[in-house]
């Protein structure tokens, strides 16, 4: 038996569109066994105050499963998906339940700094359990040393910790340690209505605020039976391609910069510049942060918004030939730096070493726009910049089919104070953010939104081991890691 | 190559320096770095939790829109190089010390900018456990730029405003 078929065979909560399976312990236990040969993604393990959620994917076939906590543990996912120990570190670290059998048992977001323990159990308990600065993995070699990077480090960035442990200029091994940006959002979201919570979601990750509002918009809508008028679902396809596109450039951008390449910067810089003017425009905010809620959109896009959209997008169309031309020399820097293949994470990372996965897919709207999402094969960091340049000319077309079609009529439907479960989703720039929420009676009572990063930062510290240390930085901007969209 | 090195020392012995043009050097050139030099202050970004909006700000305040080299505004790697400390995010818990540990390490006199609705006060973190609620939970700030995120005009304003103020 499949992992899903021991998923599927165990009773189902009525959780939309796909059903949430309450696994027995043998059954999870199966299934965690079943894993090991199995090609089942796993996109997501969070926890509530019972019980421990995972959810799946394989090909376009989506499902959850959950095993109650007994005696504060459950079965660690982690000896079959490797990917599920940072997901493990955190369950402990927000809501207390542990992982028997887990590979890695450190605490991730809990820094001992805050003035209470497991803050999302009932019971939290007290400070002084986590230890700072953490243990990090030695490697027993020769002449081996350890190089401390961050939490505040490089450029204007975002804060993590990197410890790489180089020998010469080679480096043996990556590690990373994140939660310095950890903001308390699972509990500021708790007991709050979807549309209230959507203005913490907006601001989980900044560069994906429209993706991830969407996943929260959808997985809301999805839990009350909702769905968003054709106008709004037009829009949030305008502000999520325009956010893609901005947000490429920005990191091209940033790798331009990195490596010393100023006339790429500057173009890069130029342009993305225009795309966020016209979206202060359109939408009165830069970024776009809070236009998409739960429901609809949150405000229609402006009467001249349009044709300045249209205005930005022809000047980055006219600007691509100059971005391919100026990125020869980052592309001849990155040939076969941090190689990742065959990778399940999505996104740049995964489409650039063959193996796709767009939740763009899953959207009808996509289908009708023509979405052929770029792979590539190499799975090098110039790989990832080759993709960039070609989703955002993917992007472009897109927006100029659906920018002089947009529909008439409302801008959002009213939410029933109901109660409900639904999972939600959208791509970002980085890949796709998976969003759950339960809700009692309109109000949340429990949620995870799961950034596309818990998948990417496993894969880049893998990438930058093997390499040369000058490689490092340039090899972790090439994969887009985000920080704060973990952190919560 | 030793007879090279050998050779006898033609470089002769230097009187001394006329004491009155250095005086006047001297002068003319404290009247010149107060008004030109003094004119340009090095950036030190410290991130203390920030959801990433207020560096995207920062980042397209780089771009050529803006040119801040022009006002001789710069970004530096170092605190240890930096004149401002450019702060964004509500301040986590789990971020203080680093924060601290930069202010300690930027040289006097310094300036701290609180950059964004959640350095000012903590933005809409407000009240969490994780957060101590904005820049001056910590160390004194000097001048804050509201604004989730603030634009980039928004900021060259403000660290315009700290250019002039520290030019006088």
């Amino acid at each position: 038996m499949t992992a899903f078929d021991i998923i599927r065979a165990a009773g189902a909560e009525p959780c939309r569109p796909w059903p949430r399976h309450i696994l027995p312990l043998p059954a999870w236990q199966d299934m965690t066994a079943a894993l090991a040969d199995d090609t089942a993604t796993l996109l997501g393990l969070w926890a509530d105050t019972i019980q421990v959620h995972a959810l799946f994917r394989d090909g376009s076939d989506v499902l959850a499963a959950s095993v109650a906590v007994e005696g504060g543990s459950y079965p660690a996912l982690s000896p079959a998906r490797p990917a599920a120990a940072l997901f493990e570190r955190m369950i402990r670290d927000l809501w207390g339940h542990a992982a028997v059998g887990g590979r890695d048992d450190r605490s991730w977001l809990d820094h001992g700094r805050w003035p209470l323990a497991q803050p999302l159990s009932p019971r939290p308990g007290l400070p002084g359990g986590a230890v700072e600065p953490p243990e990090f993995v030695t490697v027993d070699e020769p002449g081996a040393m350890q190089l401390p990077l961050g939490p505040i480090h490089g450029a204007i960035g975002e804060p993590a910790h990197l410890r790489l442990t180089v020998r010469g200029e080679q480096v043996l091994r990556a590690e990373a340690r994140l939660g310095y940006a950890h903001k308390g959002t699972l509990a500021l979201m708790r007991g709050k209505s979807p549309r209230t919570a959507a203005r913490f979601v907006a601001r989980l990750a900044a560069e994906a605020t429209v993706a991830h509002s969407l996943a929260f918009a959808r997985a809301t809508e999805a839990a009350l039976g909702a769905e968003a008028p054709p106008r709004a679902a037009a829009l949030r396809t305008l502000m999520a391609e325009q956010e893609r596109i901005a947000g490429h450039l920005d990191e091209i951008g940033q790798m331009a910069d990195a490596a010393g390449l100023a006339p790429l910067h500057v173009v890069a810089g130029r342009e993305r510049e225009r795309l966020l003017r016209a979206a202060e425009h359109a939408f009165g905010h830069r970024l776009m942060m809070d236009v998409v809620v739960p429901g609809g959109v949150a405000a229609d896009i402006a009467p001249e918004g349009a044709a300045a959209i249209g205005q930005a997008l022809d000047s980055v169309a006219a600007a691509l030939p100059a971005l391919r031309r100026r990125m020869d020399p980052l592309l001849a820097r990155l040939d076969r730096a941090g190689v990742i293949r065959g990778a399940d994470a999505g996104g740049i990372v995964g489409r650039a070493g063959g193996r796709g996965f767009d939740a763009r897919s899953l959207d009808p709207a996509y289908g009708a726009l023509g979405l052929v999402p770029p792979m590539d094969h190499a799975g090098d960091a110039a790989a990832r910049c080759r993709l960039r340049l070609a989703e955002i000319a993917g992007s472009l077309r897109m927006l100029r089919a659906l920018l002089p079609a947009l529909p008439e009529g409302p801008l959002s439907v009213a939410l029933p104070a109901e109660s409900g479960e639904g999972i939600g989703c959208a791509e970002s720039l980085r890949g796709a953010a998976w969003h759950w929420l339960r809700l009692d009676h309109g109000q949340i009572a429990a949620a995870f939104p799961c950034d596309p990063g818990w998948a990417l930062w496993p894969l880049a510290e893998a990438a930058i081991a093997g390499g040369p240390e000058e490689d490092a930085a340039m090899i972790r901007l090439s994969c887009g890691l985000p920080v704060s969209g973990l952190d919560l | 190559m030793i007879g090279r090195w050998s050779r006898p020392r033609l470089a002769e012995a230097a009187g001394a320096v006329d004491a009155a043009t250095t005086a006047s050097l001297a002068a003319r050139l404290e009247a010149a770095s107060q008004t030109r030099l003094g004119r340009s202050l090095a950036i030190r970004h410290v991130n203390t939790g920030s959801c990433n909006g207020c560096e995207l700000e920062l980042r397209a305040l780089r771009s050529v829109f803006y040119d801040l080299e022009q006002y001789g505004l710069r970004f530096v790697e170092s605190p240890r190089h930096a004149d401002v400390l450019l702060v964004t995010g509500p301040l986590t818990r789990n971020l203080r010390e680093a924060l601290e540990a930069a202010w300690d390490a930027t040289p006097e006199p310094k300036w701290v900018v609180a950059v964004g609705d959640c350095a000012v006060d903590g933005g809409v973190f407000k009240g969490s456990y994780a957060v101590l609620g904005g820049t001056g939970a910590s160390v004194p700030v000097d001048l804050t730029i509201s604004g989730c995120p603030p634009s980039p005009a928004r900021l060259l304003a403000g660290l315009r405003a700290l250019l002039e103020a520290n030019a006088r």
